[in-house]
C-alpha cells in the first residue's frame, strides 16, 4: 500500500500542494496572488521530477485501479508543462482586467491532478473520478470573471453539456460493468476476448456501453459530433483559460481515449475503429469548413482545435503502437503551437488596455509588429502543417501510422482535408500581410510573454525537427507501454 | 564525402538560409547588398559543382548522408539532370536581385529573404536524395511564394496567391500519401533505392496518378494550369523569373525523377492521358495567348504551352524525346525569364502591361529591341538559339513515340511562332504614335546586366548545346533503362532504311 502511494507522487504532490496554496490564499488574500503562483510552478516542476521515480515506470499500483508507465510519465509532463505555462500567461492579462485572484493558479493544480488520474487510470472508476476532478476546475475557471457576461456564460454552458456528457460516460460504464462484470481495463480486455470467442461477435449490450463510453470520451476531446460547446467556451473564457483549455485537458482526454481503447477495447479494435474514422473525418470537415466564416480569433482557434483533434484520432484509429506513438506526437506538437497562438492572441490589446478578439484587428500586423506577425504566422503555416515547420511532422507521423495499419484511404481523406483547413489558416497571414494596417496594438513590455513566444516559435521552426529522434523513441516507449 | 573533401551542397543550400536571417535583421540598403552577395556566392558555387562534377563517372556524385530526422535523413546528393537544373537556379537568382533592385522599394528586406529562402528550397528539391526531405523543399516553395505574390504582387494579387497556394498544396500532399506508402512497402526513404524498386503493376497506377496530381500542378498541364497566369500577371517581374525559371521545372524533374524509373510500367499505360493533356495544352493554350492583351499572361500561356513539350517529350519514353525535355526545360528557364525580365523593363517605365498600350519602342529603344527579338526568336525556336535544339530534340522523340501525336506537336510550333512574333511586332514595331511611349529611355546599365548574361547563354546553348546535354546523357541512360522493358514503341516503326540512290537512265535525260 506504501509502495503504491510512491506511485501517485504527483497526484499527491499537487493535491497537498494545492491544499496548502488554498490555505495560503485564505489567510493572506490576493495580494499573495504573486506568491501562490510561483508555488503552482514549483509545485508543477516537482511533480515532474517525480516521474523520474517510482512515478514513472513503478507499474500497477492499488490493485489495478492506477498505472504508472511510460505512457501516463510522458502525457504528464506535457500536462504539466501545458498547465505551468497556463499560470505564467494568465499574471499579465488579470492583473490589466482587475481580475487577479489568488484562485486561479490553485483550480489549475487542482484540474491538473484530475488530468493526472486521468491518464494514469487504470479502471473505469478511475478514469471517472479523475475526469470530474478536471471538469469541475475548468468549469469555474470558464467563468472566472464573474463580472463579464460572457464568461458566466461560458461557464454555464460548459457545465450543463459537461454534466450530460458524464452521464452518457457513466451509463456506459455501467453498461460495460453490467456485461463484463469489471471495471477494471484488463478484466474488460479479457472478458470481450472470451465473450466475442464464445459468440462469435460482439455482443450488442458490450457494443452499446462502447459506443457510449466512446461519446462521453469524444466530449472531452470535442471530436465531431460532441463538440458544438468548443465555439462557445473558447470564446467567452477568458484568454488564459482558452489557452489551457485548449491544451493540457485535450492532452490528457486523448491520452485517457487511448488508454481505453487500447487497453479495455482492445478486441473490439473493429467496432470502435468506425467510429473513430467517422469522428475524424467529421471533425477534421467540419473544423476546418465552419472556420472559414469565423471573425472572432478565439473561435477560429476553437475550430481550428477540433481539426486537429480530427487529425490526432487518425492515429489512434490505426490502433497500433505506431499509431498512438503519432498520437503522442500530434498532441506535443499541438501543444506548442496551440500555446504559441494564444500568447500572441493575449498581445492583442489596443490603446485603451482592452483585450481585442476581432480577426480584423491584426490587419498589417506585420507592419506595425513584425516580430509578433512572424510569430503567428509559423504557428499559422505550422497548424496548417506546411512543412518545413515542425507542425507538418505530427501531420506526416499520423498519416504514415495510417498507412502502415492499412488505412490507405483515410490518410487520403484526411490529407484532402488538412488543404480545406489550410484556407483559414491563410486568412489570418492575408490579414496580417497583405492588408493595410489597422490602429497599432498597445505597446508591451511583457518578457515572459515575449519569451515564451519565442521558444514556441524556435521549437516549430524547422529546428524542431532535430528532436525527432528523441521524440519519437520517447512516444513509442510510452506507446509500447499500452500493448 | 566526395570530389571536393567538404559538403557542398550543404553549404549550397546553406548560403541563402543565413542570407535570409541576415536580410530579415538589417536594412533597406544593406538587405539588397547581402542578397547579392549570398546569391553570387551560391553562383560561385553552382560553377565549382560543375567544374568538379564528374561527366560519365558515378551516377550520384557530391553524396551527403546524415540520419538526423529518425524515420528520414539529410541525404544529398546529385547527378547530371540535378547538376543543370541547380545551375540554372543559381545562375538566375542573381539576375532575381537585380531585376529587383529598384523596382521593389516597399519592404525590401523581407522581400530579399524571402528570394533567398525561395532558393535554398529550389536546390534542397534538386539536392534531396530522401524522399521526405525531398517532399518537405518541395512544399516549403509555398511559404515564400504565397508572401511574393500576396504582399508586392499586382491589384489581383490575393485572389492569385491563394490559388497558387491551394492548387499546389492539394496537388502534392496526395503525392505524400502516395510515398508513405512507398516507403512502407520498400522499406527505405532513399530516393535511389527507390528508384530501382519494382513496385507491383496495380500499385504503380496508383502511385502514379498521386504524384502525376503534384506534378501536374507544379508544371503546369491543362487543364490545372489556371493558377499560373493568375500568379504570373501579379507577381513582381523577378517572382515571374524565378516562377517561369525554376519553379515550374520542378514539375517536369519530378516526372523524371520519380514517375518514370520508379513506375515504368504505370506510365507507359497512361501515355495516352499525357498525351492526351500535353496535345490539348498545345494547341489550346497557344490559341489563348494569341488572343491575349496583357504581356505577362501571354509568355505565361507561352510557358504552359512549353511545358506541354517538355511532358510529351518525358513520356516518349526514347532518348531524343527526354534530353530534348531536358533542354527545353533549362532553355524555357532562361527564355522565359528573359521575356519577363523583357516585360518588366517597359512595365517599370510605363507601369501597365497592356499590349496596345506600346508600340514602335524599336526607335527609341534599340538596344532594347535587339534583346526583345532575341528572346521572342530563342522562344519561338530558332536555330542557332538555345529554343531549337530542345524543341526539334523532343519533337523527333514524340514523333517516335506516336505519329499522331508527333503531328499535332508540330502545330504548337506554327503557333508559337505566330503569337510570340505578334507580340513582338505590336510592341516593338509599328509607329511610334503615342508620346508616353515614346518618351521612354533605353535600358539602363543596369537592367543590360541583367540580360545580356541571359542572351549568351541562349546563344551558348543554342550553338554548342553539348556542354549542357553531356552531363545529363548518362541519366537519361538510367531512366530509359527503366522504361524500355515497358514500353512497346510507337506506331511511328522507325528503323532506319539503307539509302538507294536514284539511276536515271541515261539516255531519258534531257
Amino acid at each position: 500500500m506504501l509502495l503504491s502511494f510512491t506511485f501517485t507522487a504527483p497526484e499527491l504532490i499537487l493535491s497537498v500542494g494545492a491544499m496548502v496554496l488554498l490555505l495560503v490564499a485564505g489567510w493572506r488574500g490576493d495580494a499573495a496572488v504573486r506568491g501562490i503562483g510561483f508555488g503552482a510552478l514549483g509545485l508543477f516542476v516537482l511533480a515532474g521530477l517525480s516521474l523520474l521515480g517510482n512515478a514513472g515506470h513503478g507499474g500497477i499500483a492499488f490493485g489495478g485501479l492506477y498505472h504508472a508507465d511510460a505512457f501516463a510519465s510522458f502525457a504528464k509532463v506535457l500536462i504539466y508543462i501545458a498547465a505551468g505555462v497556463s499560470v505564467v500567461l494568465a499574471h499579465g492579462f488579470f492583473q490589466r482586467s482587475g481580475e487577479l485572484r489568488a484562485e486561479y493558479p490553485i483550480l489549475i493544480l487542482l484540474s491538473a491532478a484530475g488530468m493526472g488520474m486521468m491518464v494514469s487510470a487504470g479502471d473505469l472508476l478511475t478514469l471517472y473520478v479523475g475526469l470530474e476532478l478536471q471538469s469541475l476546475s475548468a468549469y469555474v475557471l470558464a467563468s472566472f470573471m464573474r463580472r463579464d457576461q460572457r464568461s458566466a456564460e461560458a461557464g454555464l454552458k460548459y457545465f450543463v453539456l459537461g454534466a450530460l456528457a458524464s452521464g452518457i460516460l457513466l451509463y456506459g460504464i455501467a453498461l460495460i460493468y453490467g456485461f463484463t462484470g469489471t471495471t477494471q481495463f484488463g478484466g474488460i480486455h479479457s472478458s470481450f476476448v472470451t465473450q466475442m470467442a464464445a459468440t462469435g461477435h460482439l455482443p450488442t449490450g458490450l457494443l452499446f456501453g462502447l459506443v457510449f463510453l466512446l461519446a462521453g470520451l469524444a466530449f472531452k476531446i470535442s471530436a465531431v459530433p460532441f463538440h458544438m460547446w468548443t465555439p462557445d467556451v473558447y470564446e467567452g473564457a477568458p484568454t488564459p483559460v482558452t489557452a489551457f483549455f485548449a491544451s493540457a485537458p485535450k492532452v490528457a482526454a486523448m491520452a485517457l481515449l487511448a488508454r481505453v481503447t487500447v487497453e479495455a477495447l482492445g478486441p473490439a479494435t473493429l467496432a470502435w475503429r468506425q467510429i473513430i474514422i467517422f469522428s475524424s473525418l467529421a471533425s477534421i470537415v467540419l473544423g476546418a469548413v465552419a472556420a472559414i466564416g469565423q471573425t472572432n480569433i478565439k473561435r477560429l482557434l476553437a475550430y481550428s482545435s477540433i481539426n486537429n483533434v480530427g487529425f490526432a484520432l487518425i492515429g489512434l484509429a490505426a490502433g497500433t503502437a505506431e499509431g498512438i506513438s503519432a498520437v503522442l506526437v500530434y498532441m506535443a506538437v499541438y501543444v506548442v503551437m496551440t500555446l504559441g497562438s494564444f500568447l500572441c492572441v493575449l498581445k492583442m490589446r489596443g490603446n485603451d488596455g482592452r483585450q481585442l478578439e476581432e480577426i480584423a484587428a491584426l490587419s498589417g500586423l506585420s507592419r506595425t509588429r513584425p516580430g509578433l506577425a512572424a510569430a503567428l504566422a509559423m504557428f499559422m503555416f505550422s497548424l496548417a502543417g506546411i512543412p518545413p515547420l515542425f507542425g507538418f511532422y505530427p501531420k506526416f507521423a499520423v498519416f504514415q501510422a495510417a498507412t502502415n495499419a492499412g488505412l490507405f484511404w483515410l490518410a487520403v481523406a484526411g490529407a484532402v482535408g488538412s488543404v480545406v483547413g489550410a484556407y483559414y489558416y491563410l486568412k489570418i497571414i492575408k490579414t496580417m500581410y497583405f492588408d493595410e494596417p489597422a490602429p497599432e496594438f498597445a505597446p508591451s513590455d511583457d518578457k515572459v510573454e515575449g519569451g515564451l513566444i519565442a521558444i514556441a516559435a524556435v521549437i516549430i521552426s524547422p529546428l524542431g525537427y532535430l528532436a525527432i529522434p528523441a521524440l519519437t523513441a520517447a512516444t513509442l516507449a510510452a506507446a509500447k507501454a499500452l500493448f | 564525402m566526395n570530389q571536393l573533401g567538404f559538403p557542398i551542397l550543404t553549404l549550397l543550400i546553406a548560403v541563402p538560409t543565413f542570407g535570409a536571417i541576415a536580410c530579415l535583421f538589417s536594412d533597406a540598403k544593406a538587405a539588397r547588398w547581402v542578397a547579392l552577395v549570398a546569391t553570387l556566392i551560391d553562383f560561385a558555387l553552382g560553377l565549382t559543382l560543375w567544374a568538379t562534377y564528374q561527366v560519365g563517372g558515378p551516377q550520384w556524385q557530391f553524396q551527403e548522408h546524415l540520419g538526423l530526422f529518425g524515420s528520414f535523413g539529410w541525404s544529398l546528393g546529385i547527378d547530371g539532370i540535378a547538376l543543370m537544373l541547380i545551375l540554372l537556379s543559381v545562375f538566375l537568382m542573381p539576375i532575381c536581385i537585380i531585376a529587383s533592385w529598384e523596382a521593389i522599394q516597399k519592404r525590401v528586406p523581407e522581400y530579399m529573404a524571402a528570394f533567398l529562402l525561395m532558393e535554398t528550397l529550389m536546390i534542397g528539391v534538386f539536392t534531396a536524395q530522401d524522399l521526405f526531405l525531398f517532399y518537405i523543399f518541395f512544399e516549403a516553395g509555398l511559404i515564400p511564394m504565397y508572401l511574393i505574390i500576396g504582399i508586392w504582387g499586382g491589384a489581383d494579387r490575393i485572389y492569385a496567391s491563394y490559388k497558387f497556394f491551394l492548387y499546389t498544396l492539394l496537388g502534392s500532399i496526395v503525392m505524400l500519401i502516395a510515398m508513405l506508402w512507398m516507403a512502407n512497402y520498400a522499406h527505405s526513404t532513399f530516393i535511389p533505392t527507390l528508384m530501382v524498386t519494382d513496385f507491383p503493376v496495380r500499385a504503380q497506377t496508383l502511385l502514379f496518378l498521386a504524384f502525376f496530381a503534384s506534378f501536374a500542378v507544379k508544371m503546369p498541364m491543362w487543364p490545372v494550369h489556371t493558377w499560373l497566369p493568375d500568379a504570373h500577371v501579379q507577381a513582381p517581374t523577378a517572382g515571374s523569373v524565378i516562377l517561369a525559371g525554376v519553379l515550374l521545372k520542378m514539375g517536369g524533374y519530378g516526372f523524371i525523377r520519380f514517375s518514370l524509373p520508379m513506375f515504368p510500367e504505370a506510365s507507359a499505360q497512361l501515355f495516352w492521358l499525357v498525351a492526351g493533356l500535353s496535345s490539348v495544352a498545345i494547341v489550346y493554350t497557344s490559341l489563348v495567348a494569341l488572343v491575349q492583351q496583357d504581356m505577362k499572361k501571354l509568355i505565361a500561356y507561352s510557358s504552359v504551352a512549353h511545358m506541354a513539350f517538355v511532358t510529351f517529350g518525358l513520356f516518349a519514353f526514347n532518348r531524343q524525346g527526354l534530353e530534348g525535355s531536358l533542354l527545353v526545360m533549362l532553355s524555357h528557364g532562361l527564355v522565359s525569364g528573359a521575356l519577363f525580365l523583357c516585360v518588366g523593363v517597359v512595365y517599370d517605365r510605363l507601369h501597365t502591361r497592356e499590349i496596345s498600350r506600346y508600340g514602335g519602342v524599336s526607335t527609341n529603344m534599340p538596344k532594347y529591341a535587339l534583346l526583345f527579338m532575341l528572346f521572342t526568336m530563342a522562344s519561338v525556336g530558332l536555330p542557332g538559339t538555345s529554343g531549337f535544339v530542345g524543341e526539334f530534340l523532343s519533337m523527333l522523340g514524340i514523333y517516335g513515340a506516336s505519329s499522331w501525336a508527333g503531328a499535332i506537336a508540330t502545330t504548337g510550333i506554327i503557333l508559337g511562332a505566330a503569337y510570340m512574333l505578334f507580340l513582338y511586332r505590336r510592341v516593338a514595331q509599328g509607329p511610334l504614335d503615342k508620346p508616353d511611349v515614346a518618351a521612354m529611355a533605353d535600358i539602363s546599365p543596369r537592367e543590360m546586366l541583367t540580360l545580356v548574361p541571359l542572351a549568351l547563354v541562349v546563344l551558348w546553348m543554342g550553338v554548342y548545346p553539348k556542354s549542357f546535354s553531356e552531363p545529363m546523357k548518362k541519366d537519361v541512360g538510367v531512366v530509359l533503362a527503366r522504361t524500355d522493358r515497358a514500353w512497346k514503341g510507337g506506331d511511328a516503326k522507325l528503323t532506319k532504311g539503307s539509302a538507294k540512290p536514284v539511276v536515271v537512265a541515261e539516255g531519258e535525260a534531257h
